[in-house]
């Protein structure tokens, strides 16, 4: 008898559990007005409501024993939220990169902009296929680029010690298929000069890229005309001239990509259709947006990955110490509750009472741990190799509204096992024992 | 020590507390053992004594510019140079663009450097005399179950050849054993190609070497003859940047993430939650055993002998749901390596993190029972008996 009710309650749990990890907030605020329609409205919820009163009401005498919940959950909604908040930060610096009314075309097969290469004859059929937006002379808005990787004293870093960071050579069209790209301070580089534009991500990664600075890449002196700001993946890169870039590491009249504005959302078929239909080129054209989730996404899965993981661990710690609590609460409790039950209350109250101060106790630490996630971590600067790039990328930190709510989930959850093992305890405890002790 | 069985005794006098509580202490140091095992994997990343006498040349530019095949006999007749070898990477993928290889196309006698790669000599006869022959970590070829004999498609994501295809196809002719465990997880999951076969096949590499990698004979002169590598080219259009293998991996490892802060913190957060759920549980202990202690006292105990059994029973308490937490990592770290067919390779808790963890079981053990010990010693026994 006694472990067919363990089974089922442990079956019970699995399933709300499942259930609770799928809900999206409107149906939990469902959940949280049927518990208050129910507390309420009958005369069981009302019962339940008295004895929860009982148990709320004593929460400060047992502030260390109450805390150890508190903390406990707010530890793990803390570290889980921070550690997510790295992956959506990541993840979304990239998505903003991109845009379904911009294209990047490379060489077929390539990976990323470095892996690829583009003759001058093919970047002239590229920039010249259906599809692509054409300015007020009628030229082509379509942005040939050379994407190399240079190596920059790190800031802050040994003497000696040096980072990578993406270089992009560019020329004049570059600004015009990139709206977002804005010079903050200084001016754009000269033509066919060793002049750099540096993004700000960059510009806070690397030492001397302050404008009029001077920078070495290789054996030459490069001047800092600028810095630029783009709110994306793109600050994280240096600019300069297409041509004096390919100069110094040698590359001739290839590039590795060419970037291009779509005539309309609907173009991009046509576009992609046209360079695969000429035999002389072998390209894939994929929209920005797609490209740079796809970078994305390993790291992202990796680092979700890392999170849960550790989030999951030290649940399991919280949720003993939930349990730990919650059963020395229920035992120096148990005389009063037996008394409830000799006078004709039924076991439901009890449970859900005993539940209800439970979740109270896991919804403050829930939430104390977002709101110190969110204070600390919220645009919280960070800079990694990303996939897919040769440079360092900055991005921040993003605490979001989903991610608050992921963690509340969690805390609730670990409110819920934490609670109820010693609500049915105290609720299956025979009377006459209960009454008897002490 | 003799009191063991009474600190025991009365450590288990509410199992379901102490069990509960142990649980608690578990988790924390299983994640902890598995966080300082990523933790210590990159910071001794490369550091070996091999990593310490062996350099990298790569150009100054940058790490994907190329060098010039001609500076193999240059840094040959550096003084204080062993041996050199010259590789290229290939950027090899199997089967799907995202299963990536850590794949480099190499000169003939670059294993010559690595004495911690084993490898048989009929198995290195047989890639230096074929044309397609590759040579594959042991921990790789598990992971796509590979054997010696075995034909492979990889695809490059870099590199074509004349007809514009990625595909290559390798010869599978020796298995690459890593000698030293604890710095082999990356030889484990090495390709190696004939860089002549890479270098014919594509059009865009056109004999020039990716980097170089020296052996010096003297390790205190590697700083030495770093620099004299880095003279032959200087003032050249391409100069060149040598580091010891161990810096370069560090300096990469730093631009990967700073792991050391994100571990660092996680654990913060966890023991400072540990310290204050574990000193939940002792001062319970100890106030509901007031009156025994009172007894104890009563029979003769001094202050100071219940200030140590309390300060042990919490000790113990730590000790031993950390040693069963990290003993669990030990455990599950090679198990999830394995599980996971050599996807994941987590390096095993160290030597370094055991002594790491027992220090932090003591440490909290007893700043956890330094209150509750210090009641109980000061415990005035007349009032403790009459329950006041």
């Amino acid at each position: 008898m006694n472990w067919l009710i363990n089974a089922g309650l442990l079956l019970l749990l699995a399933v709300v559990l499942a259930a609770w990890v799928m809900l999206p907030w409107p149906g939990a605020l469902a959940l949280a007005v049927l518990l208050a329609g129910w507390l309420l409205l009958t005369r069981r919820g009302r019962q339940t409501l008295s004895v929860a009163n009982v148990g709320i009401s004593t929460l400060t005498q047992r502030l260390g024993s109450s805390g150890v919940i508190v903390v406990g959950i707010a530890g793990v909604v803390g570290v889980l939220v921070s550690l997510l908040s790295m992956a959506e930060g990541y993840a979304e610096t990239l998505r903003r990169t991109g845009g379904t009314d911009s294209v990047i075309v490379m060489r077929g097969g390539s990976a990323s902009e470095v892996s690829s290469v583009l003759t001058r004859e093919h970047i002239a059929l590229i920039q010249q296929a259906d599809g692509i937006a054409r300015n007020d002379k009628g030229e082509p808005l379509a942005s040939e680029e050379l994407v190399v990787a240079a190596n920059l004293p790190v800031k802050g870093g040994a003497p000696g010690e040096e980072g990578s960071v993406q270089l992009r050579g560019v020329g004049e069209r570059a600004w015009a298929v990139r709206p977002q790209a804005k010079i903050i301070a200084g001016k754009a580089f000269g033509p066919g000069l060793r002049e750099l534009v540096v993004g700000q991500g960059a510009a806070r990664q690397f030492a001397g890229l302050v404008p009029g600075g001077t920078v070495r890449l290789g054996a030459q002196t490069w001047t800092v005309a600028g810095v630029f700001a783009t709110g994306d993946a793109l600050e994280s890169e240096i600019w300069a001239d297409g041509n004096v870039v390919a100069d110094t590491y040698r590359r001739g009249g290839s590039r590795t990509s060419v970037t291009a504005k779509l005539a309309d959302p609907q173009a991009f078929k046509t576009l992609k259709a046209a360079l695969e239909a000429n035999p002389q080129l072998q390209v894939d054209a994929t929209t920005t947006l797609d490209y740079f989730s796809k970078q994305s996404e390993g790291v992202t899965k990796v680092l979700r990955i890392i999170g849960i993981t550790v989030g999951s661990i030290m649940a399991i710690g919280a949720m003993f110490g939930a349990l730990n609590t919650m059963f020395a609460a229920v035992a120096a409790r148990a005389r009063e509750i037996a008394t409830l039950r000799a006078i004709g209350f039924s076991g439901v109250p009890v449970v859900v009472a005993v539940m209800l101060e439970t979740m109270l106790l896991a919804l403050i630490g829930g939430v104390l741990g977002g709101l110190l996630a969110w204070a600390v971590f919220d645009g919280y600067g960070a800079s990694t190799m990303a996939a897919g790039s040769v440079g360092k990328l900055s991005f921040a930190l993003r605490v979001s509204p989903d991610l608050l709510w992921t963690g509340l989930k969690w805390a609730l959850a670990i409110g819920f096992i934490g609670g109820l093992f010693p609500a049915v305890r105290a609720a299956r405890l025979p009377v006459t024992t209960a009454l008897r002790e002490l | 020590m003799k009191y063991l069985h009474l600190v025991w005794a009365s450590l288990f006098r509410r199992k379901t507390r102490t069990v509960l509580t142990l649980v608690s202490i578990i988790a924390a140091f299983l994640l902890f053992g598995l966080l300082d095992a990523v933790r210590t994997s990159f910071s001794q990343a490369g550091q070996s004594a091999n990593g310490a006498a062996r350099l990298q040349t790569g150009s100054k530019l940058s790490f994907i510019q190329t060098l010039p095949l001609s500076l193999t006999q240059q840094i040959e007749r550096v003084d204080g140079v062993k041996a050199v070898a010259y590789a290229n990477w290939f950027g090899g993928a199997y089967q799907d663009p995202h299963n990536q290889v850590f794949s480099f196309a190499v000169a003939p006698n670059y294993l010559d450097l690595f004495p911690e790669v084993a490898v048989s000599d009929a198995e290195r006869k047989a890639f230096i005399g074929t044309r397609t022959g590759a040579l594959v970590g042991e921990k790789l070829a598990q992971r796509f179950g590979w054997k010696v004999g075995d034909r492979v498609p990889l695809q490059s994501n870099i590199f074509p050849d004349r007809s514009g295809s990625k595909n290559w196809q390798f010869d599978i002719v020796g298995i690459l054993h890593a000698t030293d465990k604890k710095t082999g997880g990356f030889f484990d999951q090495m390709f190696l190609l004939n860089w002549k076969y890479f270098d014919e096949t594509t059009p865009y590499n056109q004999g020039a070497a990716g980097w170089y990698v020296t052996r010096v004979t003297d390790v205190n002169q590697a700083d030495r003859v770093a620099k004299a590598i880095d003279a032959l080219s200087a003032n050249s259009d391409h100069e060149t940047r040598t580091q010891t293998e161990q810096a370069a991996t560090a300096s990469w490892m730093k631009q990967l993430a700073d792991i050391g802060l994100i571990v660092g913190s996680i654990m913060g957060a966890v023991f400072f939650t540990l310290l204050l759920l574990s000193g939940n549980t002792m001062m319970q202990a100890v106030r509901e055993r007031t009156s025994e202690i009172a007894v104890l006292k009563t029979i003769g105990f001094s202050g100071r002998s219940v200030l140590a059994m309390v300060l042990a029973e919490s000790v113990l308490l730590l000790m031993l749901g950390g040693l069963i937490g990290l003993g669990l990592a030990t455990l599950i770290i090679p198990a999830v390596s394995a599980g996971s067919g050599g996807m994941l390779n987590l390096p095993s808790v160290g030597s370094g993190s055991w002594m790491l963890g027992v220090a932090l079981m003591a440490g909290i053990g007893i700043v956890v029972g330094a209150l509750p010990a210090w009641n109980a010693m000061r415990l005035n026994i007349v009032d403790a008996l009459a329950g006041r």
